[in-house]
């Protein structure tokens, strides 16, 4: 459904962020997007709802051409990303629930949007979703009075209510503790399956991703070197990507850590 | 940071070279030439013998001025509103031409770098430079007298300042917030309705209400040039030098600038 | 999803959703909208415009506008060039002296480092200064001093003293204790205490502020003169009076420039310093 066909990204700085990367993921597969810091993994999102312009190369998205569509096309095809940022990005000093609905904007004409006389179909489907996060009673708190955790459920339902195709997620769990960093990834897991989404998940946690996801993608220096189940992604393949590391202390360390949490 | 062998060999520390210490000389030389030269011109085009005169002249309008003529007042409350309506809608105006400059000004938000930009910030600079008595008179002497000559003196006046702080403002919003609506595939005017906006709403409140506050100051005095509201009646009185009526004039224009910062404060402690 | 959360979605489904309001109690909220629309009806309704002097008033407007782009900076000359030096001058002296007298008065007014009766005098004299208006106190002191550069020169000293001993005060209150308290522990004299403490801390905030109240004396000294106090405000007058637009526009457009380098250089020294 998501083709990606020699993309190539050099920014005015000149540094060349990705590399003539090919990429194919079928309907409601997860893939999490691994590599070393810089490798290109952000751009790589954002150069497929066009948050940042592609050099050349091309995107589909279920067989339409996104890097030649004209801006009102773009905002058409932006409605079946959602996108899901590390440091939540939610609008601080709105409400939560305007946050969420924010996510319909593509739909919703501008007069409505402005007056948030939204439909009445977007604001129960709001609350569904905000239940289904656990924050119900959180709709009326301004974003800014949340925690990390809940802040990221947010940027979770405001995805979900674009009613997407595909999540392109940066870093969900960057800048949260272990414990909900994991609650958060399996959230998003689930919520995928149970609507038969695609994601790309750019992730730094390794052991995470080979928890949660059934393919592993690994980016560096702008190329994808790795592309396999969990399983294939082993010590000497990750020295590969990352560098010299003691990978079965790290993975190790944190399956204890999950053992733990769940007794 | 230099280190200097001593005769007897220690090391004597200094914190600049002796280069560094001669411009600085020369820079304080300098500074201190140009204020002498600057008083002597401001003494040459000094009456001397009235400055020596001065303490008994004060002395003189002081015992002339009180006690103050209280029932002037009863002239006073037309002139009064006419103030406040000149500050109050003088900056209504001029947030509404502020807040299109300021986008048009910041970098973010702004059509043309190269173009749109430097004419509003052109337009920034040139109504923020000239004081609002000054663009007072260019107003009389184009829609002639009154107060609404002082509403758009006053509107002018702070277009630049209001539109150089908002645009200051937006230039630091957090634009993952932006982006975050826009890969929503909301519209330019979506995005700024709920991207932009919202996070430059307190300072556009807090600027409004500050500006207001200045506002309030200016258009006391805003009558002397002709322009309206309380500045008027104190030209008046002091053309027929009737220093009594200063003295409540005076007294009113200070209880309308303490009331009025005492309002900006509250506003603003609200809003922040 | 079984449990609470479930009765309290059902609650809101299909319930119209209001963004809460910023004024929670409806009464509050109507009754200061409705206020603000008769206050705004009232005072739109006592502007008198007379719109047919408004309409004659165009073509003066228009021709100002030409005189902007057509200034005449030649016929005047010498008196323009007179009024400049003086405004810049008295923009000097006022700014060196009365930088130079808030320093002390902005320390006496920050309650962290000044006993009660100091506080109290140096904050009365600041309320004064800045309660007063620059023009206002140059008429007084034209009225006691007489005509002239003087009168424009302690005016701006005066107001100088208000604008930045309060925010050099506000600047030490709010300082870091815990680095003045660390000097302070090692015993050293008050004096020393305010040299090592307090100056570095407060130093490179006090240029940024001189500079900037440099730029607000220049623009004032612009109008100091239409009451008498010196500066190129009489000679602005002079040629509005006259209707010599292109005169008053080549002195607009000399003041703005000279507001531009000097905002400038305040940027430049700004960065410098901190
Ligand atoms: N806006 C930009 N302008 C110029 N260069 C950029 C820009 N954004 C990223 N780069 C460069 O592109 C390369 C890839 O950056 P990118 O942010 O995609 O990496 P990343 O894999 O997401 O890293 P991280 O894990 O640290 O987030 C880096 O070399 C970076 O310096
Ligand atoms: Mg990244």
């Amino acid at each position: 459904m998501l083709k990606l066909d020699k993309l190539v990204k050099t920014y005015n700085t000149g540094d060349q962020a990705l590399k003539s990367v090919e990429l194919e993921i079928p309907q409601g597969q997860v893939l999490a997007l691994i590599g070393p810091s810089g490798a290109g993994k952000s751009t790589l999102i954002r150069c497929i709802n066009r948050l940042v312009e592609p050099t050349s190369g091309k995107v589909y998205l279920d067989g339409i051409e996104l890097t030649t569509l004209g801006s009102g096309a773009l905002r058409r095809e932006r409605r079946r990303m959602g996108m899901i940022f590390q440091e939540y990005a939610l609008v601080e000093r709105l409400t939560v629930m305007e946050n969420v609905l924010s996510g319909r904007l593509g739909y919703v004409g501008f007069w409505r949007s402005f007056l948030r006389r939204f439909p009445q179909s977007d604001v129960d489907n709001a609350y569904r979703l905000l239940d289904r996060v656990g924050l119900v009673h959180m709709a009326d708190k301004r974003a800014d009075e949340l925690s990390g955790g809940q802040r990221q459920r947010v940027g979770i339902c405001r995805a979900l209510i674009q009613d997407p195709a595909l999540l392109l997620v940066d870093e969900p769990t960057a800048s949260l503790d272990p414990k909900t960093s994991r609650q958060i990834m399996r959230l998003i897991v689930e919520l995928c399956s149970e609507r038969g989404l695609a994601a790309i998940i750019n992730i730094h946690d390794v052991a995470l991703a080979k928890m949660f996801v059934q393919r592993i993608v690994g980016l560096e220096s702008g190329a994808i070197v790795f592309d396999g189940v969990p399983d294939d992604l082993t010590p000497d393949m990750l020295t590969h990507i990352y560098g010299e590391e003691d990978w079965e202390a790290t993975i190790e360390k944190v399956e204890d850590e999950e053992q733990e949490a769940a007794q | 940071m230099v280190t200097h062998t001593q005769p007897d060999g220690s090391l004597k520390w200094t914190r600049r070279t002796t280069g560094e210490r001669m411009v600085r000389w020369f820079g304080w030389l300098v500074g201190v030439a140009v204020f002498v030269y600057a008083w002597n011109t401001i003494s040459q085009a000094t009456t001397w013998f009235f400055v020596w005169d001065a303490p008994r002249i004060a002395g003189d309008i002081f015992g002339r001025a009180t006690p103050p003529r209280w029932s002037y007042i009863d002239k006073l409350w037309g002139p009064i509103w006419d103030t406040l309506n000149i500050a109050t809608l003088g900056t209504i105006i001029s947030l509404f031409l502020a807040v299109p400059v300021a986008f048009l000004a910041a970098r973010n938000t702004t059509p043309s770098k190269m173009f749109i930009r430097p004419i509003a910030l052109l337009i920034i600079v040139s109504t923020r430079s000239i004081n609002s008595l000054i663009w007072a008179l260019l107003l009389i002497a184009i829609i002639g007298p009154g107060v609404f000559a002082g509403i758009v003196a006053i509107a002018i006046r702070s277009i630049g300042f209001c539109a150089k702080l908002l645009y200051e403002a937006i230039e630091e919003i957090n634009e993952t917030q932006v982006e975050a609506i826009t890969a929503t595939g909301g519209s330019r005017w979506q995005v700024m309705v709920y991207g932009i906006v919202p996070q430059i709403l307190p300072a556009f409140a807090g600027i409004a209400v500050f500006r207001w506050d200045i506002n309030i100051r200016e258009s006391t005095v805003l009558g002397l040039v002709g322009a309206g509201g309380i500045g008027l009646q104190l030209s008046a009185s002091l053309n027929v030098l009737a220093w009594p009526q200063v003295t409540l004039i005076l007294l009113v224009i200070l209880v309308a600038v303490v009331i009025g910062e005492w309002v900006s404060a509250k506003v603003r402690g609200a809003i922040i | 999803m079984t449990g609470p959360t479930v009765s309290e979605l059902d609650v809101l489904i299909g319930n119209k959703w209001k963004k809460p309001s910023l004024i929670k109690s409806d009464w509050l909220r109507w009754g200061l909208t409705l206020g603000a629309l008769i206050y705004l009806v009232l005072a739109i309704n006592s502007v008198e415009v007379s719109w047919s002097r408004v309409y004659e008033g165009l073509d003066r407007g228009a021709k100002f506008v030409k005189a902007f782009l057509n200034p005449d900076f030649t016929t005047r000359a010498t008196d323009i060039r007179e009024g400049m030096i003086e405004s810049i001058i008295m923009t000097i002296a006022a700014s060196v002296v009365g930088i130079a007298i808030s320093i002390p008065i902005g320390l006496g007014a920050a309650r962290n480092i000044a006993p009660l009766p100091v506080y109290l005098v140096c904050r009365s004299i600041i309320a004064v200064s800045r309660a007063l208006q620059e023009i206002i106190v140059a008429i007084l002191l034209v009225a006691i001093f007489g005509f002239g550069p003087l009168a424009g020169f302690l005016t701006l000293s005066f107001a100088t003293i208000g604008f930045l001993s309060k925010l050099l005060a506000e600047e030490i209150e709010s300082m870091d204790k815990v680095q003045a308290e660390a000097v302070k522990a090692t015993g050293s004299r008050w004096s020393q205490w305010i040299n090592y403490g307090v100056q570095p801390q407060v130093i490179p905030r006090l240029i940024g502020l001189s500079i900037y109240r440099v730029d607000i004396n220049f623009r004032e000294s612009a109008i100091l003169g239409l009451v008498g106090a010196g500066g190129i405000g009489a000679t602005l007058n002079t040629a509005f009076d006259r209707y010599e637009y292109d005169t008053a526009a080549a002195i607009l457009l000399i003041i703005i420039v000279i507001v531009m380098v000097l905002e400038y250089l305040s940027g430049v020294i700004r960065a410098r310093v901190q």
